[in-house]
C-alpha cells in the first residue's frame, strides 16, 4: 500500500486486517522484522511550508531528507541534529524521508549542543492504529497546548501511530568550521579533554573520539568567532585546528565500523562512564561521540551486551544483529515493570489491534 | 469560568482524610484549619479563588508517594503545587482537593559538571538551581519572568520558557530525567544523566502535562557554561510592521541572538515611567542580545545594526556598560509590574508565525477600539510569542468578563493565522475552553487517553487542560 493523501492513508489503516510494516525510506528501521503488509509513507511527500523568516518547516512524512536538505541549504538554513545516514552501517539502500527521520528519533554529533530530532520537532500528524487522524503541536517553535504527543511520536518506530506530517524548528547553517584534533589520547583521558571542551563557553558542537584515530572537537560560527574560539581551545587542550568539518559526516554515519561483521549496539551512557563500560564491553571496535554520551560498539554476534555490562545508567540498542540474534536479544533495552506497564497503556490506546510495526520494539 | 461541583462526600470526610494524612506526615505538613488553607486558594492568576480541602507540604519523594496512595484509596483528587506562580490557573484549588505543595523539596542532590547535569528535588526555585552552579561558571537555561519564585517543578508541569529560549530550548529541551510519583503511589525513574529515551519518550509527555500524569519530585536537568559576555541593543521603529520585518531579516542572515524582545508603544510608555530604562518613545522597541567574547559580540552587533539600518529605525543604541545592559533588561522584566501601576491586566501567551506579526498586531488594536479596552504587547519576538496585556477595572462589574471574552478572541486569531494558545504558560483552568479552537475532537481523544493511561481515575489536577464537558464522564467515573 501506497497512499497518497492522508485519507488514504486512514482507510489503509481502519481497512487493515493484520500487522502493517510500515515503511519510510527503509533506511534505518532496526529491530526485530514485522511479517506484515507493506505500508509506505512515500506517497505523502511535499514541502507544505518553509518560512526562512521564522525558522520552520512543514513536510510531508515521506519527503525525501536529500531534497529537503538541498532546499533548506538554499536559504543558508539546516535541521539543527545532523541526521546520519545510517545506510552504510545497517546495510541498506533506499531514500531516507523525514517520516522516519522522526520515528527513529535521529542524531548526529551536533546533539550535544543542538538536541536530538525531538528537540527539533514542533509538530505532527499521524493515524493511530485505529486509523483516527490525531495532530498535536504546530508549525510555531514554542507551544504548550495540550499533551506533548509530537515527542511520544519521536522515537515510537512506527509503533505508535503512521506520521504523515511533520514540522521543524531550523538554525542557520554556519558562516565558517573548525575542527580541533587532539593526537595521543587514550579513552579516559579523550573523554576528559571532551568534558573540559563542553564545559567552556566555546558552544563546541561536536565531541568524539575515534580510538587509534584521535579526538576531534568542533566549532561552528561566524569566521571571527570560529577563528577565536577554536584558538582558545587549543590554548586549554593543545592539538591542531582543522579547516572545516569534513570528517564530522565520518563520524555521523558511524564509517569505522562499515564493512565490517559483527553486531552494532549503540550506547546512551553518562560520558564520564563510558571508557569503563567501553573497557568492560569486550568490543572489537568502539566511537566515542556526544563526548562520550554516545559509544558505537561493534562486538562478536550473538553477544549479550546488556548481561556482560550489568546494570548502567543509560540504554543499550542492538542496532545491527542477524535474525537469529534477534530473536534471542532485545534491539531495545528492557525497561523497568512500572515503565513496561505504562508503555503498554499507551500502546493499548493508540493501537488497540497491535497493528503497527507489532513487536518492533520489543 | 466554571469549576465542577465539590464532591460533597469527599467534604463530608475531611477529618478522616486528614487524619489519615496526619499518620504519613510530620506534623507541620499537613493544613487543614481554613484560615491558613486560604494561602493556597489560587497561584498567579488571582482572578479565580478556592481554598482547597487541606495542604500538604511533604519533603520527601516517600511522603509524596504516601499522600498519593492515601488519595488513591480514598477516591479524593490532587492539585499539584510548586511555587503558585501559575498565569494560567495551573495550581488553582478546588473545594473537594487536596493540595499537594512541593516547595520544601528544595535540596540540591548531585553536581556533575564533567557530565553537565545538576539533579534538584523539584521545589528548588529555578533562579537557586544557577544560584548553585553559578560560582563555577555554569548556569541552568530556561528563565521564566517569575525566575526568582517559581520552582523547577512547575518549569516542568508547564514546560516554562524565557527569554532566552530562541537560542537555548524550553525546559523540554533543558530536561534529562526525573523522579515521578504516579497517582497510585508507585514511583517511577524516568531518564537519568544520560540522553534519549531507551523506549517510548515518556520523559517528553511528562514535560508539559500540567500536573495531569504524575507529580515531580526530583529532576535531572542540562546545565551548560556561562557564556563569556552578553550585550543588548535597542532599536526602535515607528512602526510595528518594520520591527516585525526586522526580526524577520535578522534571523534571515544566520544570526540567533540569544534573545529578541518586541514591546509596543502603549508598553513602552509604562515602562518607561515605571522603571525609567531609557528606551526611545517610539511605536516599537525591540531588545536584541547576543553573547560571546567582546569581539564576537561587536562582529553581530554590527552585522544586526547593518540590517536594522536597512528598515530606518528611529534609534540604535548598543549597550555600553553592564550598567546600561541591566537598565535595558530591568525595563523588560519590570513590564508586567508597569502595567499593573495602570490597572489590572489579563496576560495572554499565544503563539502566532513570525510573519504574520505585523497582521496580527493590527488586527489585536482593532479588536481592542471595538471592546473599548486598552491591550499593551511584549513579547518574544524571535519565536513569535506573543504576550498582550489587556487592561482592565476589576471594581467595575462586567470589565473582566469583557476583558475575557477578548482574550478568547484574540487567543483564537492566534491559532487562525497558524499558531497556538499556549507558547509557555500553560492550558491551565484559563484557556480550558478554547482547547477545541486548537484542536479536533479525535487530537484531544488522544490526550485524554495518555491521561486514562497515567491517572485512570482522573484525580489529579481535575477540571484542568481539557474542556469541561469532554472531561466530565471521565471525572465523575
Amino acid at each position: 500500500m501506497r497512499p497518497a493523501s492522508e485519507a488514504e492513508l486512514v482507510e489503509a489503516v481502519r481497512g487493515a486486517t493484520g500487522p502493517l510494516r510500515i515503511v519510510g525510506g527503509g533506511t534505518r528501521t532496526i529491530g526485530r522484522g514485522v511479517a506484515g503488509a507493506v505500508l509506505e509513507t512515500a506517497g505523502l511527500a511535499g514541502i507544505r511550508g518553509f518560512d526562512p523568516g521564522a525558522l520552520t518547516l512543514v513536510v510531508g512524512a515521506g519527503t525525501a531528507l536529500a531534497e529537503v536538505e538541498a532546499v533548506l541549504a538554499r536559504e543558508g538554513q539546516r535541521l539543527p541534529f545532523e541526521v546520519p545516514d545510517l545506510r552504510g552501517l545497517l546495510g541498506r539502500s533506499g531514500i531516507s524521508t523525514l517520516g522516519g527521520v522522526v520515528a527513529a528519533n535521529a542524531a548526529g554529533p551536533r546533539r550535544v549542543q543542538a538536541g536530538a530530532c525531538r528537540d527539533s520537532l514542533i509538530g505532527v500528524r499521524f493515524v493511530d492504529g485505529a486509523g483516527n487522524l490525531v495532530k498535536s503541536g504546530g508549525r510555531v517553535m514554542k507551544n504548550v497546548t495540550g499533551l506533548d504527543l509530537v515527542k511520544l511520536l519521536a522515537g515510537s518506530h512506527g509503533t505508535l501511530g503512521v506520521i504523515s506530517e511533520v514540522a521543524f524548528k531550523l538554525r542557520p547553517a554556519p558562516e565558517a568550521v573548525a575542527t580541533l584534533v587532539l593526537a595521543g589520547l587514550d579513552d579516559a583521558a579523550a573523554v576528559a579533554a571532551m568534558a573540559r571542551a563542553l564545559g567552556a563557553p566555546y558552544e563546541v558542537s561536536g565531541a568524539a573520539h575515534w580510538p587509534g584515530q584521535g579526538t576531534f572537537l568542533r566549532i561552528e560560527g561566524f569566521a571571527t568567532s570560529v577563528a577565536y574560539r577554536a584558538g582558545r581551545l587549543r590554548e586549554r587542550l593543545g592539538g591542531e585546528i582543522e579547516d572545516g568539518g569534513a570528517r564530522w559526516a565520518g563520524i555521523r554515519d558511524v564509517v569505522p565500523f562499515h564493512g565490517r561483521a559483527g553486531d552494532v549496539w549503540r550506547l546512551s551512557v553518562r560520558p564520564s562512564d563510558a571508557p569503563g563500560i567501553v573497557a568492560r564491553a569486550g568490543a572489537e571496535a568502539a566511537l566515542y561521540d556526544w563526548g562520550g554520551g554516545l559509544v558505537w560498539l561493534l562486538l562478536a554476534e550473538g553477544v549479550d551486551l546488556r548481561a556482560r555490562l550489568g546494570a548502567m545508567a543509560g540504554h543499550a540498542t542492538l542496532m545491527r544483529a542477524s535474525a537469529a540474534t534477534l530473536a534471542r536479544i532485545a534491539a531495545f533495552q528492557p525497561e523497568p515493570a512500572p515503565l513496561v506497564a505504562l508503555a503498554a497503556g499507551l500502546r493499548d490506546r493508540f493501537d488497540p489491534r497491535r497493528i503497527l510495526n507489532p513487536g518492533v520494539m520489543a | 469560568m466554571e469549576m465542577p461541583t465539590p464532591n460533597s462526600a469527599i467534604l463530608g470526610r475531611k477529618a478522616l482524610i486528614v487524619a489519615r494524612l496526619r499518620a504519613v506526615l510530620p506534623g507541620d505538613a499537613v493544613v487543614d484549619d481554613p484560615a491558613e488553607t486560604r494561602a493556597y486558594e489560587c497561584d498567579a492568576l488571582s482572578a479565580y479563588r478556592c481554598p482547597p480541602l487541606c495542604a500538604v507540604l511533604p519533603r520527601t519523594t516517600a511522603e509524596v508517594a504516601a499522600v498519593l496512595r492515601i488519595c488513591h484509596d480514598l477516591g479524593v483528587p490532587v492539585v499539584p503545587r510548586g511555587a503558585g506562580t501559575s498565569l494560567s490557573g495551573g495550581a488553582l484549588p478546588t473545594a473537594d482537593c487536596v493540595l499537594l505543595g512541593v516547595a520544601r523539596l528544595n535540596a540540591v542532590l548531585e553536581v556533575s559538571y564533567p557530565d553537565r547535569f545538576i539533579r534538584v528535588q523539584a521545589g528548588r526555585t529555578n533562579l537557586s538551581v544557577t544560584g548553585a552552579i553559578e560560582a563555577d561558571g555554569f548556569f541552568y537555561a530556561p528563565d521564566p519572568s517569575s525566575q526568582l519564585a517559581c520552582a523547577i517543578a512547575g518549569n516542568i508541569a508547564m514546560n516554562s520558557g524565557g527569554a532566552h529560549c530562541l537560542k537555548y530550548g524550553v525546559t523540554t529541551n533543558n530536561l534529562l530525567g526525573v523522579t515521578l510519583v504516579l497517582m497510585d503511589g508507585t514511583v517511577v525513574e524516568i531518564g537519568g544523566p544520560h540522553l534519549d529515551a531507551p523506549g517510548l519518550d515518556l520523559l517528553g509527555l511528562i514535560c508539559g502535562s500540567e500536573g495531569q500524569l504524575g507529580v515531580v519530585t526530583e529532576a535531572t536537568l542540562r546545565i551548560l557554561p556561562k557564556p563569556e559576555g552578553a550585550r543588548p541593543v535597542v532599536i526602535g521603529f515607528d512602526a510595528n510592521a518594520v520591527a516585525g520585518a526586522c526580526v524577520a531579516d535578522i534571523i534571515k542572515a544566520g544570526i540567533l541572538p540569544v534573545a529578541i524582545e518586541f514591546m509596543d508603544r502603549p508598553c513602552i510608555r509604562a515602562t518607561e515611567a515605571f522603571a525609567h530604562p531609557g528606551y526611545p518613545d517610539c511605536e516599537a522597541l525591540l531588545i536584541v542580545e547576543v553573547e560571546g567574547a567582546p569581539a564576537e559580540i561587536d562582529d553581530q552587533l554590527a552585522r544586526i545594526a547593518e540590517i536594522a539600518r536597512r528598515h530606518h529605525p528611529v534609534e540604535l543604541r548598543e549597550s555600553r556598560s553592564d550598567e546600561e545592559s541591566r537598565r535595558i533588561w530591568l525595563g523588560r522584566k519590570s513590564a508586567f509590574g508597569a502595567m499593573g501601576q495602570i490597572n489590572d491586566y489579563i496576560c495572554l501567551d499565544g503563539v502566532i508565525p513570525v510573519p504574520s506579526l505585523a497582521q496580527v498586531l493590527a488586527r489585536i488594536a482593532a479588536m481592542a477600539t471595538a471592546a473599548g479596552l486598552a491591550v499593551a504587547n511584549v513579547f518574544h519576538a524571535g519565536d513569535g510569542n506573543l504576550h498582550p496585556l489587556i487592561l482592565y477595572d476589576a471594581s467595575q462589574p462586567d470589565e473582566l468578563a469583557r476583558a475575557e471574552a477578548l482574550g478568547a478572541a484574540i487567543l483564537t486569531l492566534c491559532v487562525e493565522v497558524g499558531g497556538c494558545l499556549t507558547g509557555e504558560h500553560g492550558v491551565g483552568v484559563e484557556k480550558r475552553d478554547l482547547m477545541a479552537v486548537q484542536f479536533a475532537a479525535a487530537d484531544l481523544a488522544a490526550q485524554m487517553a495518555v491521561k486514562d493511561v497515567f491517572d485512570p481515575g482522573w484525580l489529579l489536577n481535575p477540571a484542568k487542560v481539557f474542556p469541561l464537558a469532554l472531561s466530565a464522564g471521565r471525572r465523575a467515573a
